[in-house]
Parts: C-alpha cells; structure tokens; sequence
C-alpha cells in the first residue's frame, strides 16, 4: 500500500477511464519515491530558493490590522516568480515528469497562472508543453496567454461547454488518456483523481511550512485564524498542512459565492452536493441527477464547480470552516488592499481578505495567504468596481 | 436442466450469456451498437432503438447524456451536450430501454456520478425495473468503489469491466476472471471515436482477456466500418460501434433518414461479420 493518499476519508479515488490506472499507478511510485529522495528534495529546494524566490516573505499589514483590530499577517505568495503560488506546484511536478522520462507536459487552466507557471517550468527544463484553455477564458485573460507563447508552450483553445475551467481540465484528461505513454499531466490544483490531490498538497505545503516558522519568530506564538481562498484549494491545503495538528488554530477556507449562494457562483463546500468531477469523489456543484453545473464567479481561478477531495474530509470532520464571499466584496477587498498596504491582490486572494474584513471581531492573530497578485484581474476589477461605485453613488469602501 | 436454463436466462447476466452464446452459434461476433439516448431528441432515439432491435443487434449500449464525459471524443460529447440541451432525463433513458429491453438485452452506457447521485441501490433497481442487463460505467474503474458492483450482481445485472492496452498483465487477468456479462476492451489508448484502421497489438490484447475469463470479450473504441467489424469479430465474441452511428445520426437531415442510415450500416455490418473479412483477402 503506497503512503500517498488516494482518499480522504470517503472522498478522492480514482474515477477514471481505465486506460489512465497504469499511469496514476506509475505516478504514485515515482512520487512515493521521489518525496523522500534527497537527490529531488535537494534539487527542489535549490529551485524553490533560486528560480521561484522562496521563501516568500510573510508581512505584517499594520494598516489592515489597524481596519480590523486584529493582527494580520499576508503570507507573500504573490511574491514569486510568475506571481502566484502555482509556479510551487508546476516547478515540482516539472521535475518529476523528468524524473520519470516523460518528454511532453500537458496541462489546463483558466485564469492562465497555471499555464503561465507550467509554461515557466517546460522552458527551464525544456519539455514540450500544451496548455488547454477554454476560449472564454483566452479572451479574458489574453496577456496571460501571449506569456505562454511567448515561453514556447502552445496554448489549445478549448470550444465545449461555457469554454472555461472545467472543460480545459475535461479536455486535457482527454488528451492524456490518448498521449499516456509518453505525456505527464501537471494538473493545477489539488483536485483529480490520486496521487493528485496528495502530490499537489505535498509540493504547495511549503506555504504553510514557511508560514508557520514566519509567525513563530514575527509574533512569538501561532495564529488564531489561517485563512485561504478555496477554488480547487491547493493554496488553501498548501497552507493548512502543517497547522492541521495545532488544535488552537482555526482553519478557514474561502469559497466564492459569486452572485449569491443561491445564485451562481463556484462554491461547492458551501452549497453543492457529494459527487465526482474529474476523477475524485468529493464536493461539486450538480443537479439532482448529477449533472454537473457551470460554476460562476468574478475570480477565473474560483470558478470551478469542483474542489479538492481533501477539504471535503475537513469540512466533514469539521476541522476548517468553509465560507463564502461575494464577487462584490472581493471586488471591494481588492481596492481596499491596494489603498491600504500599496498590495494589489489577485481576485482570488481578495476573498480571504474580504472574509478577514467582514468577520473582524474579538482581538487575534490572523494569517492570510495571498495566493497571487492582481496584475491578470486589472480590467476585470476596475470594470466591476465602477460598476460598483456608478450604483453606490459614491465610490468608497467605508 | 431446462428450468435451471430458464431461471438463469431470466436475469441480465444469463440473458448476456445468451446472447453471445446464439450468435457464437451463428459462427460470427455479437454485434453491439452504441446510441447516446435522447440525441438528438427522445423521438428519433425511441426510432433508432427499435431500429437496432430490428436490424439485428444483438445487444445495445444505450448511452446516458453527461455533462463530462471523459472517456468520450467530441463527436458523442457532442451528442450528450444535445441531448441534455433537448432535456432529456436518466428516467427517460430508462424508458427507451424498457421499450426493447424484452427482445434484446440492454446495458445503459452511464458516467459515475450519476449512478452516485441516485445511489447504487436506487441506481441498480432502476436499471432492473427497466429490464436492463447489465451496466457499462466508463469512469469506474474495476476496484475503485465494489458497492456499485454489488448492487448490481444482487439483481442478476452484469457490472461490465474494462481492460485497455495500458492494462498492467497481473490486474488484466485478474479483471478478466471476475467479469460478469462480458469483459469491454478498448482497442486503443484514446477515447471514443472513428480510427483509420484496426490497432495490430489488438489480437494480443483480446487473446489474453478471453485465455483469463470465463465470460465473453467484447471489443469497442474506434471500429468505423463494417470491415473494421468484421476484422475484430475474428478476434473477439463481440464489436462495439458508438461513434460511427451517432455520426451517422447528427448528419442525417431527420428522423427518417437517421433511421435509415443507422438501418442499412447494421444491416452491412450483420453481413461483413457473418461473412468474416479474410475470405476476400485470401
């Protein structure tokens, strides 16, 4: 029995076509193999230091601590190279897909923060790299795909379904059952069929790692709060690892609510059902029959119908808490970032700030992940806050 | 004797086993065609399904629209995102089902998560209900969850199990064994659609299925032509044909002419696997 997980409590497994049993078999190996190897660890590591710039420092907001009456401090992920925590994850399994002589990387994403950072890690390492992506997505997000080319990966427009996400994961699972042999799927968020979820959480706990020592010596004790936002949650389990054993310390997870949980939006914890999506049992948002539904939210990167089979378990167990933020107070979370600390936050990121706003009561520490950096949402966010403040009338966040 | 035979063909697992069993006698390959339900409207399906009755199939893998069809290529993905378009539901699938399930046996094509979603008691009793034989889960590995499985067995309906080229040798055997119903094997590393021409590692591939198991194999993925079927109906007990016939269905002009193009492509493929292919090319 291999030690990487392939459930969560009832959750995870592999849910998939059986051609694809033989690689995740292969993949588990060489993962169980090189997670304790010193030779990969050391070459990770160096890479982490060098190529990634970690660590990413953890900083004190004393303005925001100043809103809130609380300590609150930002874990830098949008610090790295390529500005988000993604790059932890793509760089990691880069290695390994060379470990294991795979010579072709495939990989999907929405927002392009993974494909820009799987499109990072095949340039350093020189592997062919194809990046399926819905063409809603493309269009929303173009600088992100000129990024890619421009580091030699080809970008595969996705046309299916609402043409975002989830139909880019669908697509290049497709494009693995048929390429097996010599193709390595970096998938991007702790979701998929295992080893995924554990191979994904194993290469971002370096966060939380990082995080944990940071507090210890910034303010002499462990937080009160951890805070991340949750699309498919890797940032989220990245960071919650290494506190889950601290029984003092409340872990928090912030979905999107998009338009309102009774709307749209892209929180399966929070409002969706038990099911399968992309190869995991876990939480997703389906009817009744199990179909599964288009997720929606402001935040490319939260609008996933799906999640992470191992939140699912720490929602159960009641270990962390899972909330939800509208797309309008993360819209607001963001402005009032940038005014604050001069820190323009992804719109992701923005949820867990927008959480850490809203829930602010009682004196503590709080330790937020901010996840990514803002640069990809500027269109998107200053359109929707003007949207914002033309019905407000006046402009300001309070 | 008799009666034992009876009680046997009265659940799906004996009504599969007897039908691989009347066309083996024939000294040919089942034929097994594939339709997505309710594509591209519950009508045209409830035609195309007598259709197939009629034109000789002898089994019938009735597709369930999904939202995320995996183990599928654009051309059933795009059949499934229609029929969902169209509404149609899992009870109405159910239904096309029970309207041949008495003359032929049916095993409802159906993704994992609906079968989760009804739960797989609700889900086998259904299927039972609408005189179904078995059930083809392309997303369920063998192993990964035996609750669906057994839901099933306890209603005499055959979980189908798959093996694919990338079937490790020890976990092929061990699959093949324990098939029920008949064991699917995919042709190919891909998913469903039409290929140019029959993969040559496939003989090997069916071999070794059928020296491991008791029960039928069945061979599905990329067989696009009467020849093509008649090629792997030397090798295997049965052919699977999806893909080529919710093709031929999208480019019909309309009901009638979907009836009759899927009509006259089984009935060339009743005859190409009667005949077998290589009496021409010797």
């Amino acid at each position: 029995m291999s030690t990487v997980e392939s459930r969560f409590g009832p959750y995870g497994g592999r849910y998939v076509p059986e051609v694809l049993i033989a690689a995740l078999d292969e993949l588990t190996a060489a993962w169980e193999e090189a997670r304790t190897d010193p030779v990969y660890r050391e070459e990770l590591g160096a890479l982490l230091r060098d190529f990634v710039g970690r660590p990413t420092p953890l900083y004190e907001a004393k303005r925001l601590s100043e809103r809130t009456g609380r300590r609150v401090f930002l874990k830098r992920e949008d610090l790295t190279h390529t500005g988000a925590h993604k790059i932890n994850n793509a760089v990691g399994q880069a290695l390994l897909a060379r470990r294991m002589g795979k010579t072709r990387i495939i990989a999907e994403t929405g927002a392009g923060q993974h494909g820009v950072a799987t499109a990072t890690a095949c340039a350093l390492f020189g592997l062919e790299c194809i990046v399926y992506m819905g063409t809603e997505d493309m269009r929303r997000q173009k600088p992100n795909v000129e990024r890619m080319e421009l580091m030699g990966a080809r970008v595969e427009p996705v046309e299916a379904g609402a043409r975002t996400l989830k139909e880019a994961v669908s697509a290049a699972i497709r494009d693995w059952v048929t390429n097996v042999g010599d193709t390595h799927y970096i998938i991007g968020s702790a979701v998929g069929p295992a080893p995924y979820p554990a191979l994904v959480r194993d290469l971002q706990r370096v966060i939380g790692e990082e995080a944990r020592e940071q507090i210890l010596a910034a303010a002499g004790r462990l937080p009160d709060r951890v805070i991340a936002c949750v699309g498919g949650g890797s940032n989220a389990i990245g960071t919650f690892a290494p506190f889950v054993d601290d029984g003092g310390v409340e872990l928090i997870g912030v979905e999107a609510a998009g338009e309102g949980l009774d709307g749209r939006h892209g929180a399966p914890l929070s409002a969706g059902r038990t099911g399968v999506l992309h190869g995991s049992l876990s939480a997703v948002i389906a009817d009744e029959e199990g179909q599964i539904l288009e997720a929606h939210s402001i935040s490319a990167g939260l609008d996933y119908p799906g999640v992470g089979p191992e939140h699912t378990m720490l929602r159960d167990s009641g270990r962390a808490r899972y909330v939800a933020i509208t797309d309008e107070e993360a819209l607001r979370a963001l402005r009032v970032l940038a005014r604050l600390e001069g820190i323009v936050p992804a719109l992701e990121s923005s949820h867990a700030i927008a959480w850490v706003l809203s829930e602010s009561a009682g004196e503590g520490i709080d330790l937020i992940t901010l996840s990514g950096r803002g640069d990809k949402d500027l269109a998107e966010a200053l359109a929707g806050l003007k949207r914002l403040d033309d019905g407000d009338g006046d402009g300001e966040d309070g | 004797m008799a009666t034992a035979k009876m009680a046997e063909a009265a659940n799906g697992i004996g009504r599969i086993a007897a039908a691989f069993d009347a066309a083996r006698d024939e000294g040919r390959a089942a034929l097994m065609p594939y339709m997505m339900g309710g594509f591209p409207d519950l009508e045209t399906s409830a035609a195309l399904i007598d259709a197939y009755a009629d034109t000789g199939a002898d089994l019938i893998e009735l597709g369930v629209p999904y939202s995320d069809p995996l183990a599928d290529g654009p051309v059933i993905h795009a059949a499934a995102t229609e029929a969902l378009a169209a509404g149609t539901r899992f009870g109405d699938v159910m239904t096309l089902c029970e309207r041949v399930s008495a003359r032929v046996p049916v095993l409802p094509m159906v993704y994992v998560n609906v079968v989760l979603t009804l739960g797989p008691d609700r889900f086998a009793a259904t299927l039972e209900r609408a005189g179904a034989a078995g059930a083809i889960i392309p997303d369920l590995p063998p192993g990964e969850d035996d609750s669906i499985a057994e839901a099933l067995i306890e209603r005499g309906l055959a979980p189908i199990g798959f093996v694919a080229p990338t079937t490790a040798p020890e976990r092929l055997r061990a699959i093949a064994a324990a098939a029920t119903g008949f064991t699917y094997v995919v042709s190919l590393t891909g998913v469903t659609g039409e290929r140019a021409e029959v993969p040559p590692e496939l003989a090997a591939l069916v071999g070794a299925v059928r020296e491991s198991s008791p029960a039928p194999a069945a061979v599905g993925f990329g067989i696009g032509t009467p020849e093509h079927a008649a090629t792997v109906g030397e090798m295997a007990d049965g052919v699977i044909i999806g893909t080529r016939l919710v093709r031929a269905v999208a480019d019909a002009g309309g009901r009638e002419e979907a009836v009759d193009a899927v009509r006259s492509f089984l009935a060339d493929t009743r005859v190409a696997l009667a005949a077998g292919v290589s009496a021409p090319e010797r």
